[in-house]
């Protein structure tokens, strides 16, 4: 009697079906529909005829694209390195008790939760030239003022501490959880050697870690893969392009010049490479982690 | 695990230099902070004089009386709150009872369809927002409340979550009041739910800051002015922000606009902190 609830019954289904209609509705269909939208030459006026691969070639044609590629390339190659050695640099530092560190902790991760319209104006507010806080800075040290905003290099380079200064809370998180699970007897066995702090932390907190920073650092090439609000925003790309990220490419193709087509066969490539990195995400997380329990 | 336990006052010593060199970095982190309230507490015509006023008397409450006045901010302020809100309510409902079926109820392919959902957390929302927005046109749902929260109920992450919480629950407490005949409704509803509120709470607070922070979105759904969420509003305000309001204004405006979260997060914070860390790394 008590296990009849564990039976296959249909009435079960009762309780997974408004989720599973959203799911339909919201993720399942547009998904195929982004698939079929993305084989069709579609305008404003509606779906028009069939040109398979047509679109996708059209985009990676398109110079304006591979420029976007690159950016985000380089974009992530950047930011993901320096999230992860300043998140774990955090974590070892404020791997403590105090109230001191317990505060810090709070604050460098209070960031993230501002939305990406604050602190991209923050950062504005920073490298504005005239105004900004940078141009005061330099001018009080005598420095010729550089322009972030709108200087090639420079203007993918603020973007990128924008991001760096909003995203370090979750890699910080992620490293300090991880160091809390080391086991402890390996200190005391190190203390008992007089190991040096720096043979302690390249001998024993790395190794024990390893599997964390791997998967910090996937989470992270996803998510900055993703870098969107941050450019639109601080530098709408700009200069000419130079600072203009993948996602912002689609939302300029779909949504500003309204090349559907176009506009869905780019975001089906850029779906492809972030499921790419999310099995490689899938793999880290479910291996053995290597600190027995 | 206690956490009090595992921090090793003596492997920390060495390291105390660490702790001195991340105050620092603290308070360049801060700076742009306290740049942004400095700016917002000064007058507009003394701004555009120049800037470096920040660090002189006389400071003035004007810019966020202006926002008292301006019916616009307050506007966005609301509608962020009815998407935030609806979005957060939506998620904890639907999750709940989708994640306590495929974890502790059987129903035909309850496996197949659990892999499908979660073959939906790979998904970003890049890949569907073409086609959302064009289906969202068919319906008139652009410029609406409703068009604004129910993207975000598609999310398998909470159901996932939901999965994962009623999974660890012990089998013999709903065995027990099954033998009392309890309806499949009842058991969900006044036994199991209490026990997740934990978990609710958790998925409650970060549905909420997502949906508060939106930007992608509402910004190609919400194309009239007075639907904007505060993200949005913010957004289109420092877009031109050369001509239009002021510095001073416009600092203000963010620091209003931050306040809900802020407050979430300092309310929340041992949870948030919890839920991070605990959740990803186990």
């Amino acid at each position: 009697m008590a296990e009849s609830y564990r039976r296959s019954h249909w009435g079960h289904a009762v309780f997974v079906l408004p989720y599973l209609t959203i799911f339909a509705l919201l993720l399942a269909f547009p998904l195929f529909w982004s698939v079929w939208l993305s084989l069709h030459k579609v305008d404003l006026f509606g779906p028009g005829r069939f040109v398979g691969l047509g679109n996708y070639a059209r985009v990676l044609a398109d110079p304006v694209f591979l420029q976007a590629f690159r950016n985000t390339v380089v974009f992530v190659a950047l930011s993901v390195p320096t999230l992860v050695a300043l998140g774990l640099f955090l974590a070892l530092a404020l791997n403590r008790t105090t109230r001191a560190a317990s505060f810090l902790r709070g604050l460098f991760f209070s960031s993230s939760v501002l939305s990406v319209a604050i602190v991209t104006l923050i950062w504005r507010f920073v490298f504005i030239p005239g105004e900004g806080l940078m141009p005061l800075i330099f001018e009080q040290l005598g420095l010729q003022p550089i322009n972030f905003l709108s200087t090639a290099g420079w203007s993918l380079f603020s973007v990128g501490v924008a991001t760096v200064w909003w995203c370090i809370g979750l890699p910080m998180m992620l490293f300090l959880a991880a160091l809390q699970q080391i086991p402890g007897d390996l200190y005391e066995a190190a203390a008992l050697d007089n190991a040096s702090p720096w043979r302690v932390l390249t001998r024993i907190t790395l190794p024990s870690i390893a599997r964390t920073v791997m998967l910090v650092t996937v989470i992270q090439i996803v998510m900055q893969f993703q870098l969107f609000g941050q450019a639109h925003l601080m530098t709408n790309g700009g200069p000419s392009g130079t600072s203009r990220p993948l996602v912002m490419y689609i939302y300029e193709v779909g949504f500003v010049r309204w090349d559907v087509g176009k506009g869905a066969a780019a975001s089906e490539l850029l779906f492809l490479i972030i499921l790419c990195a999310a099995m490689v995400q899938y793999v880290v997380s479910t291996r053995k982690p290597e600190v027995a329990e | 695990m206690s956490r009090d336990t595992t921090y090793r006052p003596e492997a920390s010593r060495a390291s105390r230099p660490l702790l001195w060199i991340a105050t620092l970095l603290a308070i360049v982190t801060m700076a742009p902070v306290a740049w942004l309230v400095g700016l917002s507490i000064k007058d507009n015509r003394e701004l555009m004089l120049g800037t470096e006023s920040v660090f002189r008397v006389p400071y003035t409450l004007i810019n966020y009386i202006n926002i008292l006045y301006s019916s616009q901010a307050f506007g966005w302020f609301f509608n962020s709150m009815v998407v935030a809100i609806g979005q957060t309510l939506g998620v904890l409902v639907l999750s709940s009872l989708a994640g306590y079926a495929f974890a502790r109820l059987e129903f035909p392919f309850r496996r197949t369809i659990f892999v499908i959902v979660l073959f939906g957390l790979a998904v970003p929302e890049q890949a569907v927002i073409i086609a959302r927005h064009q289906m969202f046109n068919w319906f008139g749902l652009h410029n609406t409340h409703i068009g604004l929260i129910l993207p975000g109920l598609s999310s398998a992450f909470g159901v996932f979550l939901m999965t994962q919480f009623f999974k660890a629950i012990p089998r013999d407490i709903d065995e027990a009041a099954l033998l009392d005949n309890a309806s499949q409704l009842r058991i969900f509803w006044k036994i199991m739910l209490p026990l997740t509120l934990p978990a609710q709470a958790t998925l409650g607070i970060f549905t909420f800051l997502h949906a508060w922070n939106d930007y992608w979105w509402p910004l190609i759904s919400a194309t009239r002015k007075e639907m904007f969420t505060i993200t949005i509003g913010i957004a289109s305000s420092q877009q031109n922000f050369a001509q239009s309001e002021g510095l001073g204004f416009l600092s203000a405006q963010a620091v209003f606009a931050s306040l809900p979260v802020l407050i979430v997060y300092m309310i929340f914070q041992r949870h948030i902190v919890t839920a991070v860390s605990g959740g990803a790394v186990k």
